[in-house]
């Protein structure tokens, strides 16, 4: 594969003339390395991002990329390795001015204050200060209006921040970042929340500033947006540098082998369909319609396994919840097992035959200072005894069996389930999924912050519960959860946009989560 | 979404925005009027007041209206600074009999009650200060520095300030207060009682530190995104910090001036009044999200409360029913600030 880094001369060279090999980089870390407790988040990476270009950051949910952005823009010192900026060794942390006028970042989540004005926003603990040294409103509407216009953002400096939409916030904290005398812009995932004629908008923006000089790391899951607006691409897997090449030079192919690993591209699982086709479809899903997803149409037959695929914000989770009752949909219809439970209702979809691990276990899953008899059974009170009374003998005995079945490793079923291990912990909410004999499965992310053991374990009782011909939907993103599916419906900017058969490569299913067309 | 902004159809897309969010030609944002939605509630009082009786609108009663106030509305002020930044101090109305009370103690003779008489009077005021500072700095303490819960915090210290000033009073109150305690309470400046002066000059005061200083505007920043304030370079704790212990000392001299008006401390002084406090501020458009609301909307608010309890007692309701009253006048307040906001309270 080529690496297709240039040779580095550091060379104090104050000039900033474009992308002449001479001037230095922007900014280049070296050799970084950073643990969090036992979790090594960077492990040797390095990046060189040279002035004017549009450099992208791409890697797999894990890979690292968080964790260099934040050393990168000086909320962590890395353990060990380098950051220089324009040939100048980093500044300390505690100097935040000095970072600021170095690098700037666009989290997904915002940093303005939605309670304040979009002026006051900009200008921040630096406002404009007139006579008797106080705070000249005039001044700081002057100032973020010239702000405003320089940098072309059409937005109201005197509207309320908290009502941008989530592309003017980008534009505006952008304008802030440039007002520090930033030149060098990160972009987290900035076309996570916008539709596509936003992200349009926003490519002509950076393209706009990249011509005057502003240079942009671009991090996004969606590679044909690296194509499009990018120069050069690092890769980033499993917390190292994998490979960094220019746009044009490394094709989709390989830049998604770089991104899954060659080690793993083929490992395949081979297991007998369970399907069951004269049976009642365990889940008929028709014309589901909302926000997050348009026109999604599947059905899954008793004893199959299907997985729904796709990256953060495809819509995957949303469909699979709307399944469950856990949202309601605009329109379309979810049937379960040959009934129709009432939309946006928990129990009416439990009662229909639905078993569901929901997708954040510490959130949804479980209530963490109760025990594990009582988390398992939370979902089935009318088999625990009569008239809203429990029993709790038999309480015990259901979760002693389910302890047993999911070998959670426990004294006994009193233990609260926070003392479990995340393996654990999971193995309790499948349990609940379980407890009712579901004629249709539904997990979200099942392994989730899981242990290898406890994740075949998992996945394991995954398939033994399709055998007894309960229709599974496993709406995931990590390629292990969706090995064993029949099928594998891919999801994209919130519609089913491929179908694929058990069988295939890590190639194809990440280029169709991705968006990509491997044969273009 | 709210779609604007195509560069080419920028002009059409931002002129009907202007309009939503200002008036006069742009000079006065909505988010002003917002600060102004109480006036026409206080007028509309006022002219009640003075259809029911006369009296109303005359200096005297309008005198003695700010005056009750004077004592609970530096409370507001205190609890609304602390509302900004996103905390809440209930343990205010228990400085407010607190500091005072140590001071009384310490300073009335022996043989008059509790008194100690271990001081000269002129310590009074001093001390009832350095008290309400030291509230503050042990509420700082737990809440910031230990990152204990504040609601809890100033809910025990609320019980606990109570108890010492039972404790040191005998349950009793102290009366025979010296002159300096006396007088910020009784005495008149140009026509007009020393504690309006005060409290109008302290509302003032805040009135322009909150909106046109950049340590002011540091409370709306942490209140609306504490990680937002501390990116943009504001020491927050700092900012917490003198926060909770200005608020204290707000109360210590409300007290002072509550004691200095009755010519006593009682040891019930202040009791209850954290409620209305928060009514007011809330009533006043201030959010208990925190970084929302004026210190000029939560004047109105504690205005508005004593002008109608006012008109109340002129309209000659019964003195048994006027808590009643008061509870409903609240409810019925923040319903209407529910529905001029427009945004669900929390």
């Amino acid at each position: 594969m080529s690496d297709g880094e240039r040779a580095v001369t550091p060379a104090p060279a104050p000039a900033n003339d474009g992308r002449a090999p001479a001037a230095p980089p922007v900014v280049e870390a070296a050799g970084i390395v950073k643990r969090f407790g036992p979790t090594v988040a960077l492990n040797g990476a390095r990046i060189t991002i040279r002035p004017g270009e549009t450099h992208a950051l791409v890697g797999r949910n894990g890979a690292g990329k968080s964790t260099l952005v934040s050393v990168l823009t000086g909320l962590h010192a890395p353990d060990e390795g380098t950051v220089t900026f324009g040939g100048e060794p980093a500044p300390r942390l505690s100097e935040r001015d000095a970072w600021r006028q170095r690098v700037a970042c666009v989290y997904q989540k915002s940093t303005i204050i939605p309670t304040l004005t979009v002026a006051e926003n900009l200008f921040l603990n630096r406002h404009h200060h007139g006579r008797g040294r106080l705070i000249s409103w005039p001044g700081v509407r002057r100032r973020a209006q010239e702000l405003l216009t320089t940098w072309s953002v059409d937005v109201d400096p005197q509207a309320p921040a908290g009502d941008l939409s989530v592309e003017q916030r980008q534009f505006v904290e952008i304008a802030r970042a440039l007002s520090f005398g930033a030149r060098f812009i990160i972009l987290d995932e900035p076309t996570a929340q916008l539709d596509a004629a936003a992200i349009n908008r926003l490519f002509d923006r950076i393209r706009d500033l990249q011509r005057q000089g502003v240079t942009f790391l671009f991090i996004s899951h969606h590679l044909q947006e690296v194509y499009e607006i990018c120069d050069m691409v690092t890769v980033f897997r499993d917390a190292r540098h994998i490979v960094t090449a220019p746009v044009a030079e490394l094709p989709r192919t390989e830049l998604v082998a770089a991104m899954t690993g060659e080690a793993a591209a083929d490992r395949l699982e081979e297991r007998a369909s369970t399907l069951d086709a004269k049976a009642t479809a365990a889940l008929a899903v028709t014309g589901l319609n909302s926000e997050a997803f348009e026109d999604v149409t599947f059905r899954i037959g008793a004893g199959e396994i299907v997985g729904l695929a796709g990256a953060a914000g495809s819509g995957r989770t949303e469909v699979a919840e709307t399944v469950v009752g856990l949202r309601a949909a605009d329109g379309g219809g979810v049937e379960i097992a040959g009934r129709r439970p009432r939309p946006g209702s928990v129990p009416a979809a439990l009662a229909a035959g639905a078993g569901f691990v929901p997708q954040d276990r510490h959130h949804q899953g479980f209530v963490p200072d109760m025990s594990i008899a009582d988390n398992a059974t939370l979902s089935v009170p009318k088999r625990l005894g009569k008239n809203g009374f429990l029993n709790r003998g038999r309480r015990d005995r259901l979760a002693e069996g389910m302890i047993e079945h999911l070998a959670i490793k426990t004294p006994g079923p009193d233990l609260p389930v926070s003392a479990l291990s995340g393996g654990n912990q999971q193995k309790v909410v499948m349990a609940r999924a379980l407890a009712d004999d579901p004629r249709l499965l539904v997990l979200i992310n099942p392994t989730a912050g899981v242990d290898v053991r406890s994740k075949e374990f998992l996945l394991g009782k995954v398939e033994e519960t399709a055998q007894t011909g309960t229709g599974v939907l496993i709406a995931s993103d990590e390629l292990d959860d969706l090995r064993m599916c029949d099928r594998v419906l891919v999801m994209f900017q919130g519609r089913v946009t491929t179908e694929i058969a058990r069988g295939w490569h890590d190639h194809d299913l990440v280029a169709a989560m991705e968006g990509v067309d491997l044969n273009a | 979404m709210p779609e604007t902004v195509l560069a080419d159809t920028a002009a059409q897309a931002v002129e009907p925005k202007l309009k939503r969010t200002a008036l006069l030609g742009g000079r006065i944002p909505l988010a002003r009027l917002r600060d102004l939605a109480l006036v026409p509630a206080i007028v509309v009082i006022a002219v009640v007041g003075q259809i029911v009786n006369p009296v109303f609108l005359q200096a005297d009663n309008l005198i003695n209206v700010l005056q009750t106030m004077s004592e609970m509305a530096l409370l507001v002020l205190a609890q609304t600074m602390i509302l900004i930044v996103k905390k809440m101090d209930l343990s205010l109305e228990s400085t407010m009999g607190l500091a005072p009370g140590v001071a009384a103690w310490l300073v009335v003779p022996t043989g008059a009650g509790h008194g100690l008489g271990l001081l000269p009077g002129g310590w009074a005021i001093p001390v009832t200060l350095a008290v309400g500072v030291l509230v503050g700095v042990i509420n700082s303490l737990l809440i910031i520095r230990f990152g204990l819960n504040g609601f809890i915090v100033t809910l025990g210290m609320l019980i606990v300030l109570r108890g010492i000033l039972t404790g040191i009073s005998g349950g009793q109150t102290f009366f025979q207060l010296p002159q300096s305690m006396l007088y910020p309470g009784t005495a008149e400046w140009f026509g007009m009682p020393a504690s309006i002066w005060i409290c109008l000059i302290l509302f003032a005061a805040a009135i322009v530190v909150l909106g046109w200083t950049s340590f002011g505007r540091s409370l709306y920043a942490i209140g609306g995104n504490v990680d937002a304030a501390k990116a943009a370079g504001i020491r927050t704790d700092r900012v917490l910090w003198i926060v909770i212990v200005t608020g204290s000392v707000l109360a210590a001299l409300a007290g002072l001036l509550l004691s200095g008006r009755l010519a006593s401390v009682a040891s019930a002084q202040g009791n209850g009044y954290i409620f209305t406090v928060f009514a007011a501020a809330v009533i006043g458009g201030i959010s208990l999200n925190g970084g929302k609301g004026t210190m000029f909307g939560a004047f109105c608010g504690i205005l508005l409360l004593f002008m109608i309890q006012n008109v109340l007692t002129l309209a000659g309701v019964p003195a048994q029913w006027i808590g009643a009253l008061n509870g409903l006048i609240i409810l019925v307040a923040l319903a209407i600030s529910r529905i001029t906001g427009g945004k669900v309270q929390e």
